[in-house]
């Protein structure tokens, strides 16, 4: 008997042909099956630091985004972070961190399939989001690097603002049994601009 | 086209084009530019409705929001209710007609899109008049992120109404300028046709946009018919301007009386001429504008009656000028005509009695009580007013932080006044934000003739009134509510003494209209009658929204499938193409049964019961709460928060655990398996998955932060199915190559890491349903892969899909309760049968001290009992009460519990029921009573396990 590799189905597969007909300004894709671990720890303990060295980035502070690593860190709360990897990295850096961690304070935990992530870029997107996010998402105010945990219409959402050019590039973290409800959502939203 | 009530050479409307509607059946025309209501009174109607009361006539009072009277209907090109004709754009093809107070909604779904949109900005300016837009300009200028939000189509405010110059040129030449300037400033956003409606906390103001009504059928079909506008602003500037108010006097409510700078707003900005012949009453000298460029345009001023004995020099030359009559120290004391006022009494009026009175004829009576600040948005920002007996009005008086007013909203009534007033506003809230406002030059504005003060009159005494009392039954104070003079007196003379007593005693005031034209003049004519100052007596709260707003625009896009979400498991594109009928468990959906051709659902049901009692079953689990627990404390955390011990819990087991309130009642059950040393896995009931994990955290939080212990939510990382029955090891073998399936190696209540399908996966050996079961864990993109290898593998042994109801029964069947519908928040785990659960080892835990109340120890406490219906086809309802006779009693019937589940059983072939039932362990044998249709049905208490008393099948 041959072994196959056995088949994934990401939240937003059967979405991909409806989201690439959204209008020219807005693209949004899924980006699937990205590692995401959830770590929790103490600021300022030993614990991060640890973290911080075996990733090689220090962890953000409140609503910010680390995002010049290979894994991205996004603040979710006072001690509570979202490592976000490409796809199949969770056991190896599960292991690397626990280790760095050692007898230290610090809880890291495989959530990848939990949410999937969005990716929305063009000059659309700050006014499709603006019905539905109470964020203000002004580059001024919402930069580059911001990472909101918000609703965006009546889903939760953690938003993160890759590049705040005219044309902005954000990332939407949705849970899982959200996600099509949201794609739902974002189509609806684009109707005007048909 | 012949309409000869068009003012050639006035007014704003594209005379060029020309717009086809139809009115209370008749076919009108008119022009874009023109509102319902300019376009009627063009075509010289007056009586558009009737009182909701009375039934009288009722005319067109105003040019904008604070119409009382003229409501209309809307029929096309979709039915609308109440709506003013004065608000509505006109467009072709619109059919409405006069309402007597209500509207009818439309029984058709509207179809049009109506949305919301979030804005943000350092200063919001409300009202597009001079003051607004000087504020608007100001800040623009500094580089601030502005708003400015006007309910008309055309900014302008007051210029688009009057004649004054700016700049000695046409007002609407400067409006054009600044409006070509603010569109250069990229952080400036020009709202139309939007109306400030509510003020919230934290400088959130709420607008609506009416973007496609004025388009009518023509409007596109993918633009959103009405937005709300979610605006955050850190200072506001509410530019609200006036409202002129009319004065009571005997009836004063005919088609035909307008408020005198409304007929000048017809004048001006639709060119419309709203009478032939006028009279004009007033107590201020805002009226002599009004009827001087009436005048002008072609109306003949019968006389201007004014209640002051002097009358500014400035204004009574250029009446003689035209040959108008001024009568100072006059009054109108009543009006004739039915269907279109007729006649004006005017009558002299020194010191407060009225002299003879004579009757002059007139189309248009002409009204001027003075000015009252729109205050309302102000005053919801909680903003204080003062009366200013001056001009007879309320005025802001203290600001709260971050809101200011300017221009006529602020008692400023001026036109240079209202601009310097903008800029300076503007300027106070840049200077709180930081920012200085440049020298802005204004606009230079024509002479400002010597004017005289206003005389503040509510009332004029009725030729009714008695020697000792007043009449007032013809003065209509709230033209909506039809609510005269003597409703106010009769709210006095019953006692009452606060404004807002009289507003909710007489309907004053709750129309459409909030009370703009009747709410300060109710509190003149409740101060007169009390004998108070009408400053002690203050005005009613404005509360929002301040116009009326359709539930649609509220709802926005949250309708139909965005209602409310809709969560899904990763196997729910797998249950929808194998025909699941699906239940709402919160927002989840969940398959309720999967109904083969021609089943009802309790043939299905009784199947799916079958397949897993005798053969192998599985169903979606996913939706089931998952939280990870992991840190060097997280076994202490869990005995304190389960009623029994889990510290104990060895690496590899599993354990079933409840939990409690403080108050010792079972919130929550599931099932805790020990992963690793320092890491626990718990479950949770489906609804109340965020519920629990937030009441660890509170605890862990607030009451134990020295616990090292992490929680985290994996809900929706995994993907669980139970796999159930007899024949489930057999199918699990053939997933699992590498799992020791046999009961030795793998018994109840333990759990392995293994290849299911080809996928890494966590099975348990747990059962909700007292058969041999598995569940089976993959991450959740696997899900589908693993359902249906499972289901490819079961194949042999007709392995069927169940849903919840099905999982209810065969629960049931065993009495594993569900938390929230075999309890309520009132329930023990003892009272559940569930003693076994509750530890009597540990020190302490959530809930344990309450298990010692003398109240939770009492033997006559509700017990959940399992009940046999004496005829085993009688389902109970759900929610059914008990009684202990055949008979019901007289009320109050004592009634000994409820049904919390009941069900057919294919396993005992018959229904059953489990119930709370009080004193119910004793009572097992007992038949008690349940009150159906008219009848009672006997029914016998049992043991709540009515299947597999000795659990001989969980092993398989």
């Amino acid at each position: 008997m041959t072994v196959e590799t056995p088949v994934r189905f990401s939240p937003l597969a059967a979405w991909q042909d409806t989201l690439a007909q959204l209008p020219t300004g807005i693209r949004v894709r899924e980006l699937p099956h990205l590692t995401q671990l959830t770590l929790r720890a103490e600021p300022g303990s030993t614990a991060v630091r640890a973290v911080a060295a075996c990733l090689g980035v220090p962890l953000p502070g409140p609503v910010r985004a680390e995002l010049s690593g290979d894994v991205e860190v996004l603040w979710m709360g006072p001690d509570e972070w979202l490592l976000v990897a490409p796809d199949g990295r969770a056991d190896d850096l599960l292991a690397r961190l626990r280790s760095a961690v050692g007898e230290e304070f610090a809880t890291v935990t495989d959530v990848s399939a939990q949410r999937t992530t969005l990716a929305l870029s063009g000059p659309l997107v700050r006014s499709v989001l603006a019905q539905g996010c109470a964020v203000d998402l002004d580059s001024r105010v919402t930069p580059a690097g911001s990472c909101p945990t918000t609703l965006l219409a009546q889903a939760p959402v953690t938003l993160v603002v890759h590049d705040d050019a005219p044309a902005p590039d954000v990332r939407l973290l949705v849970r899982a049994s959200f996600a099509a409800y949201l794609a739902a959502w974002l189509v609806d939203a684009c109707t005007e601009h048909r | 086209m012949n309409t000869p009530f068009r003012a050639p050479g006035h007014g704003r409307v594209d005379r060029g084009t020309t717009l086809s509607f139809t009115f209370d059946g008749i076919a009108h025309t008119g022009h874009p530019g023109d509102t319902l209501a300019s376009a009627l009174l063009a075509d010289g109607v007056h009586h558009v409705a009737h009182g909701i009361r009375y039934g009288r006539p009722r005319g067109v009072l105003a040019a904008g929001a604070e119409e009382p009277n003229a409501l209309v209907q809307i029929e096309f090109p979709f039915p609308e209710p109440m709506l003013t004709a004065t608000t509505v754009e006109l467009y072709e093809g619109l059919v409405a007609r006069g309402l007597s107070g209500q509207g009818r909604l439309s029984g058709e779904p509207d179809t049009a899109r109506y949305d919301t949109v979030h804005a943000h900005c350092d200063v919001l300016v409300v009202g597009a008049g001079p003051a607004g837009l000087a504020a608007t300009l100001a800040a623009a200028r500094t580089g601030a992120r502005v708003v400015l939000v006007d309910e008309l189509p055309e900014p302008g405010g007051s210029l688009l109404g009057s004649q004054e110059p700016l700049d000695g040129a046409p007002a609407m030449e400067w409006v054009g300028a600044v409006l070509a300037e603010l569109a250069e400033h990229a952080d400036v956003r020009v709202l139309r046709r939007t109306t400030a409606f509510g003020h919230y906390d934290d400088g959130l103001v709420l607008a609506l946009e009416k973007r496609t009504d004025h388009l009518g059928a023509a409007a596109p079909a993918h633009v959103s018919r009405q937005r709300i506008w979610r605006i955050r602003s850190r200072q506001v500037v509410y530019a609200t301007g006036a409202y002129e108010r009319p004065i009571a006097f005997d009836n004063n409510d005919r088609p035909g009386i307008m408020l005198a700078g409304s007929a000048r707003t017809y004048l001006n900005r639709f060119g419309v001429l709203p009478g032939t012949r006028a009279v004009v009453f007033t107590t201020n000298d805002s009226a002599y504008p009004a009827a001087l460029e009436l005048a002008d345009a072609g109306v003949r001023i019968a006389a201007v009656a004014d209640v002051r004995e002097e009358v500014p020099e400035h204004w009574r030359s250029a009446c003689a000028e035209r040959g108008i009559a001024v009568r100072a120290g006059h009054v109108v004391t009543g009006t004739s005509g039915i269907e279109r006022v007729t006649r004006a009494h005017v009558a002299p009026f020194g010191a407060g009695r009225l002299g003879e009175r004579h009757g002059v004829d007139c189309d248009l009576l002409l009204v001027s009580g003075g000015w009252n600040p729109a205050v309302a948005l102000f005053s919801q920002a909680r903003g204080t007013l003062r009366y200013d007996a001056g001009i007879g009005a309320f005025v802001p008086a203290g600001a709260p932080g971050g809101v200011r007013t300017a221009g006529a909203a602020g008692g400023t009534f001026t036109l240079a006044g209202c601009l310097a007033d903008g800029v300076a506003a503007a300027g106070q809230a840049l200077s709180a934000l930081g920012r200085t406002v440049p020298e802005t030059a204004l606009p230079v504005t024509g002479p400002l003739p010597h004017g005289a003060p206003a005389r503040v009159l509510w009332r004029v005494p009725s030729p009714r009134d008695g020697r000792e009392d007043q009449d007032g039954t013809l003065q209509f104070v709230d033209l909506q509510r039809d609510a005269t003079v003597s409703d106010v007196l009769r709210a006095t003379g019953a006692g009452l003494r606060s404004v807002e007593h009289v507003k909710r005693y007489t309907t004053i005031g709750t129309a459409h209209d909030q009370g703009r034209t009747s709410g300060v003049m109710t509190s003149g004519i409740v101060a007169e009658a009390l004998g108070v100052d009408v400053a002690e007596l203050g005005t009613t709260r404005f509360r929002p929204p301040a116009v009326p707003v359709s539930f649609a625009a509220l709802a926005g896009r949250n309708r139909g499938e965005l209602f409310d979400p809709v969560r899904v498991t990763a196997l729910h594109p797998w249950h929808v193409e194998h025909g699941a009928l699906f239940e709402n468990v919160g927002q989840w959906k969940r398959p309720w049964y999967y109904p083969r051709a021609g089943e009802t659902i309790e043939e299905a049901v009784q199947r799916e019961c079958r397949a897993a009692r005798t053969g192998v079953a599985m169903m979606d689990g996913s939706t089931l709460g998952k939280i990870n627990v992991q840190g060097p404390d997280a076994g202490v955390l869990l005995d304190r928060l389960y009623t029994n011990l889990m510290s104990t819990l060895k690496v590899g087991r599993v354990r079933y655990g409840v939990m409690c309130g403080v108050d010792g009642m079972a919130i929550d059950d599931g099932t805790v398996i020990r992963v690793a040393e320092q890491e626990f896995l718990l479950t949770t009931t489906t609804g109340n998955a965020a519920r629990v994990l937030e009441w660890m955290e509170e605890w862990l939080q607030t009451e134990w932060p020295g616990l090292r212990v992490h929680l985290t939510s994996v809900t929706e990382h995994w993907v669980t199915i139970p796999l159930v029955g007899p024949r489930s090891r057999e199918v699990l073998a053939l997933v699992a190559p590498d799992l020791d399936v046999s009961n030795d190696a793998f018994p109840f209540m333990s759990w392995q890491d293994t290849t299911v399908a080809g996928v890494a996966a966590r099975v348990c050996r747990i059962s909700f349903s007292g058969e041999l079961a598995y569940e089976v864990n993959v991450p959740a993109w696997y899900g589908i892969t693993v359902w249906e290898a499972l289901h490819a593998a079961g194949d042999a042994f007709s392995i069927t899909t169940y849903g919840t109801e099905t999982m209810h029964v065969l629960r049931a069947e065993k009495a594993y309760p569900i938390i929230g519908q075999d309890t309520d928040g009132t329930v023990t785990p003892q009272d559940l049968g569930m003693s076994w659960v509750v530890s009597k080892k540990k020190p302490d835990f959530v809930g344990k001290r309450s298990f010692a109340r003398a109240e939770n120890l009492r033997e006559d406490r509700k017990q959940l009992v399992g009940l046999l219906p004496a005829d085993e086809h009688v389902l109970l309802p759900e929610g059914a009460q008990i009684i202990a006779t055949s008979d019901i009693p007289a009320p109050p019937v004592p009634m000994l519990g409820h049904v919390t589940s009941s069900y057919r059983s294919d396993a005992l072939r018959r229904t059953f029921a489990l119930a709370l039932v009080r004193s119910g362990t004793r009572r097992i044998g007992e038949t008690l009573y349940v009150p159906l249709d008219g009848r009672t049905v006997p029914v016998t208490v049992t043991d709540p396990v009515l299947f597999d008393k000795e659990g001989a099948r969980r092993d398989g």
